[in-house]
């Protein structure tokens, strides 16, 4: 894809990404970020500054940076999950279909609809399997028996989890294994279709197999879905991403494609960071 | 200390160490046996009181006193119709079934709204206080403000005072158990149900409650268990009866006020009723507690 080639790097400064022109950022971007300020409470400094990028249609976006850099609060703009909590407040312009998510008027339930979450931790619902995958389903669709059951089936075989579960769909999913819950987590959030869905460092609660389930999962998710994930894992954004973002102290060092910002970085900061010298 | 020294031991070290040994091993042995003997003290005391209960209250208890209402003592005579508590067993099931339906719901919304919506504000602040007060509240205060509230207006006791005096026990103990089980729940969950595009109010009814059923309904339990037993509150409002009725605007019989009444009364018959009426009420609440206790159990 062309926005892959859509290389960019910072300024001089970490917060160069406010200057940067909008004509170098890609045409079919799913959500184009711009101007992001966040703040979680009114007298704390910024959390997110300034904060330029897109993430293209169809595309794995992988988000880096050390522990407090503001991946995963970014994410959690993007779904406006921070608004549950009072004082936390983001100012500027996250843009999906002409519309500025952050704007009063949206539809946040519907909002969240379209842009699916999935959690470090395996959150599974204290219902049956099939009524987890159901219950999402639900709060936006009137569906038939037989139109939820074949819903609920296309999202575990997408999910790759359809084989292990088919027998025992009426079974607690609290009994399921924490790579297994993680993969239905996955699986009721691709149920309510939406069109982007974020991943906040999704295996980093489970062993190496599970982890290598989730990422050839989120690769072939991406055949229809916009996905954007944070990870502490260089390799895994490496493995699992198309374009990769590092993030470092509330800014957006640099954003490039995979292959180009681990092995010709723009940024000292982000050269430092791959090699492992801090973070 | 000189035993913590790496440095080779002094004779005089090794004295010390061995004193400090032995004045350790010496405080450990009375703190150990003053436990002990506190426990001993307690369960003797439990212990007796459950040993006549059982001696006294089996002597008494039969079919009749489940089926048989309130008969004056007999004098000894063995002609004469023994009475029953079937009237108390009755009032006792209504009021405390009708406290427990009015009070659960209101214990249920005030215990979500601490944990759920009014997390830190000070309005959430002052509504745990009072509530915390009101668990520790003497009942018979509940009585009294019942008593002035309903009692009088509608002058007379009744059923329905009497319920609304177990409701206000009922409440604070459901609304510290349930604010409590949902605050167990992890962020995340909530996050994951509000994620997939669900408005708060469902969240919290479809999720957190079911996340939190278990223990809740343990606190309800418990809360039954605990107005089951309550007399003081009742004495002014139920005020209680010896005959069956099931007229909520009437005064109305309860087990612990029928005990109160004949444990009372002087006449060996009546006294031995009442053993029975106790035996009856620590059963029943021994079993509430047992099945809020496997409840609970099974949640973990």
């Amino acid at each position: 894809m062309s926005s892959a080639e859509t290389s960019t790097s910072a300024g001089a400064s970490f917060g160069g990404m406010a200057a940067r022109s909008s004509a170098a950022l890609n045409s079919d971007a799913r959500i184009s970020v711009r101007n992001l300020d966040f703040v979680y409470a009114p007298q704390l400094a910024k959390s997110l500054k300034s904060i330029n990028f897109d993430l293209p249609e169809r595309q794995v976006t992988g988000m880096i940076g050390p522990s407090g850099c503001g991946k995963s609060t970014l994410l959690r703009v993007l779904n406006r999950m921070y608004s549950l909590y009072p004082g936390q407040k983001a100012t500027g312009e996250v843009m999906m279909d002409g519309k500025n998510l952050l704007d009063d008027d949206v539809d946040i339930n519907e909002l969240r609809a379209r842009i699916g979450m999935v959690f470090q931790k395996p959150t599974p619902f204290p219902m049956t399997i099939y009524e987890n995958i159901a219950f999402g389903v639900r709060l936006h669709e009137k569906l038939s028996k037989s139109a939820m059951d074949e819903r609920v089936e296309w999202a575990l075989t997408r999910a790759a989890i359809w084989g292990e579960v088919k027998d025992r769909l009426q079974a607690s999913a609290m009994g399921l294994s924490g790579g297994q819950q993680q993969r239905l987590c996955i699986a009721r959030t691709i149920a309510v279709k939406p069109e982007v869905i974020l991943f906040d460092e999704p295996t980093s609660a489970l062993d190496p197999i599970s982890t290598l389930k989730i990422e050839e999962l989120i690769d072939e998710l991406k055949r229809d879905f916009t996905i954007a994930i944070v990870t502490h894992n260089m390799q895994q954004a490496a493995r699992c991403a198309d374009q990769v973002a590092f993030f470092y102290l509330g800014e957006l060092i640099e954003i490039a494609p995979a292959a180009q910002l681990f092995t010709n970085p723009a940024q000292p900061k982000t050269q430092e960071y791959i090699t492992g010298r801090f973070g | 200390m000189s035993a913590t020294t790496t440095a080779p031991m002094l004779g005089r070290d090794i004295a010390a160490a061995r004193a400090l040994g032995r004045r350790r091993r010496l405080v450990d042995n009375i703190i150990r046996w003053a436990c002990l003997a506190a426990t001993g003290i307690g369960l003797f005391f439990l212990a007796s009181i459950l040993f006549t209960l059982i001696i006294r209250g089996f002597a008494a208890i039969d079919l009749t006193v489940f089926t048989r209402t309130f008969e004056p003592t007999t004098y000894g005579d063995p002609e004469a119709p023994r009475g029953g508590l079937y009237h108390a067993i009755m009032g006792t099931l209504v009021q405390t079934t009708l406290g427990t339906l009015i009070g659960t719901p209101i214990g249920l919304f005030v215990g979500t709204y601490l944990a759920e919506y009014a997390r830190g504000s000070a309005l959430g602040n002052a509504v745990r206080f009072v509530s915390d007060v009101l668990l520790s509240a003497p009942s018979i205060l509940v009585g009294l403000f019942v008593y002035q509230m309903v009692v009088l207006p509608m002058g007379g006791f009744s059923g329905i005072a009497g319920a609304a005096a177990l409701a206000i026990l009922v409440i604070p103990v459901v609304v510290r158990t349930t604010e409590d089980m949902l605050q167990l729940i992890p962020n995340t969950l909530r996050e994951a149900v509000v994620g997939l595009g669900a408005p708060k109010w469902k969240m919290v009814t479809l999720v957190c409650w079911r996340s939190a059923m278990s223990g809740i309904v343990t606190g309800i339990l418990l809360a039954i268990a605990r107005i089951t037993g309550e007399t003081a509150p009742l004495l002014l409002t139920s005020f209680g009866n010896n005959i069956t009725s099931f007229n909520l605007n009437s005064a109305m019989a309860s087990l612990p006020i029928a005990i109160y009444q004949q444990a009372n009364s002087g006449f060996p018959d009546l006294i031995d009723i009442a053993w029975a009426g106790a035996l009856i009420v620590t059963f029943g609440v021994l079993a509430i507690n047992i099945i809020a206790r496997l409840l609970l159990g099974n949640s973990k």
